[in-house]
């Protein structure tokens, strides 16, 4: 049982960072996921009978390196090229004791970042790429939180990989001259690893604190290397902001509480001030983009004392600016939700009943609990129900779906 | 590694030139050349006549059928390639984006397969 708990946090805590490093050493992406696979069976064959190593990630890089090379050898004995040579020779440099610190970055996870991030790489495979290796997510989880079939997504992961390998992407963080280009696809990514952390898309947890922090880490680390890019620092602030009113999602009862009947006082006031400080910096570097403006949202939510005094007529403004930097549906929709606030819940209704909207929503489930709520505040109760019932059959996770249910039987009395 | 940069454009626009746009366009690639060269980079590179001069050859039941003109029809035709050494994808996007072409035009740049033995 022991082990299978240290096995379970090891694959959770520390997958990106020993395949971040594993890569590095082994050169080839798929090498070292080979090689971090087969440490990870040989864990679960000896840590019951032989204990927990003191230090898992450690045994598990270690053992994944020597796994590497027994890989790497008994191909070099079917040819022997060059590079595969070098790569055993390095490889087998690399078991020595001590390894060279990475001076560049010193974290190894960016450079897997940039290099998953890549523009070369599909955006969608992009993320999938992210999500696997510098989070250990599955693939089901990652075809849940990118909405595709798992199938589609193996191949993705497939064929970034051969990419990688076959067109020469430089494992590394870009120089300086290519930074903001590159930076794009990163934010987005950190950002899509932050909100699957925020809400899990299964399981019985609504947050999975553990992605969120990653996120944060990630973020904070990119927004060191370039402090002169405004939307790392306003990424930065944004996660910031959101996650700091993680604790008070969810109830005593584990179940869902919506931002208005939130109890502020659970919320981390003091990740809100840095939070609101990183994007307040940010956007005086007077260069707008969408996530200072979702930073500047949610900062408006968090200094909020009271869920009445908050000023829904500027987040409005904030979100019409939003829109016109990335008219997407997701956009539409959240600032539906700000206008039914500001102008009441009929107002809201109307931009939800959008024809066009409502059917590229349909597969969304906070489509159809927005449309709900503002429904059953509207007095509409049976419409509300259809649409609780819809937004339950697309929600895997637990905790959302104890909340719908809630809600479903408040109707029904 | 060695990629090759495939040259893609619209033939009209070069035919649409002025004698001294079409001079200075040769200059630059002329500047590039050398340069690539200087680098130690430049494996192989031409230009290729226009499309109008391409003949399509295929062989189906051991008959050798032959057209004239390009074997696919596009707004950008294949008008030029460079073969460059580069130590990864990126410095080879950098050479492409050198390519006066690719102002205009469009470079696809492809790793070249190695095989083994």
């Amino acid at each position: 049982m022991e082990a299978a708990a240290a096995m379970e946090q090891v694959a959770r805590d520390d997958y990106g960072r020993v395949l971040s490093h594993l890569i590095r050493v082994v050169g080839d992406f798929q090498l070292a996921e080979d090689a971090l696979q087969d440490a990870l069976i040989r864990a679960a064959e000896r840590w019951p009978t032989h204990g927990v190593p003191r230090n898992p990630a450690a045994w598990l890089t270690t053992t994944a390196r020597r796994r590497a090379l027994d890989r790497v050898r008994r191909r070099g004995t079917r040819t022997d090229k060059a590079p595969q040579l070098r790569a055993l020779a390095e490889l087998e440099q690399s078991l020595a004791p001590e390894l060279d610190d990475d001076v560049e970055i010193g974290d190894e996870r960016l450079r897997l970042i940039f290099t998953c991030c890549h523009p070369a790489l599909p955006e969608g495979a992009q993320v999938a790429l992210t999500l696997r290796t510098l989070c250990g997510l599955t693939t089901t989880e990652i075809a849940r939180c990118l909405l595709v079939k798992e199938t589609t997504l193996q191949q993705r992961l497939v064929r970034a990989k051969r990419k990688i390998a076959a067109a020469g992407i430089p494992y590394r963080v870009p120089p300086p001259e290519l930074l903001p280009e590159r930076m794009g696809s990163v934010l987005m990514v950190i950002y899509l690893i932050f909100t699957e952390g925020y809400s899990a898309t299964q399981g019985p947890a609504l947050v999975r604190a553990d992605l969120c922090a990653e996120a944060i880490h990630l973020a904070s680390v990119l927004h060191d290397l370039m402090p002169e890019e405004p939307e790392a620092g306003g990424l930065l602030g944004l996660l910031l902001l959101q996650d700091a009113r993680r604790d008070a999602r969810v109830d005593a009862a584990g179940e869902l509480v919506l931002l208005p009947d939130q109890d502020r006082e659970r919320w981390n006031h003091e990740q809100i001030a840095a939070g609101a400080r990183h994007v307040r910096d940010a956007l005086r570097m007077g260069q707008v983009g969408p996530y200072q403006i979702q930073g500047a949202i949610g900062a408006v939510h968090g200094e909020a004392r009271t869920a009445e005094e908050t000023d829904w007529n500027q987040i409005v403004a904030l979100y019409d600016v939003l829109i016109r930097l990335v008219p997407t549906p997701v956009v539409s929709l959240n600032r539906a939700v700000a206008v039914a606030m500001a102008e009441g819940p009929a107002a809201g209704l109307a931009l939800l009943d959008d024809s066009d909207l409502a059917r590229e929503l349909r597969g969304y489930h906070l489509f159809h609990s927005a449309r709900a709520d503002l429904l059953r505040r509207s007095d509409k109760l049976a419409e509300a129900t259809v649409a609780y019932r819809r937004a339950l059959a697309l929600t895997r996770n637990e905790t959302q779906r104890a909340f719908l249910r809630r809600r479903l039987r408040e109707l029904a009395s | 590694m060695q990629y090759i940069c495939l040259i893609y454009a619209d033939e009209k626009n070069q035919q649409n030139m002025s004698d001294a746009e079409r001079g200075a366009y040769f200059q630059a690639y002329g500047q590039y050349t050398q340069e690539l060269k200087g680098a130690d980079a430049m494996v192989a590179g031409d230009a290729l006549h226009p499309v109008s001069m391409a003949t399509t050859v295929r062989v189906r039941d051991g008959k050798t059928l032959t057209t004239d003109g390009p074997f696919a029809e596009t707004h950008e035709q294949l008008g030029g390639f460079y073969i460059v050494e580069a130590e990864n994808l990126d410095e080879a996007i950098a050479w492409a984006a050198k390519i006066p072409t690719s102002a205009h035009g469009s470079i696809e740049v492809r790793p070249i397969m190695v095989f083994d033995q």
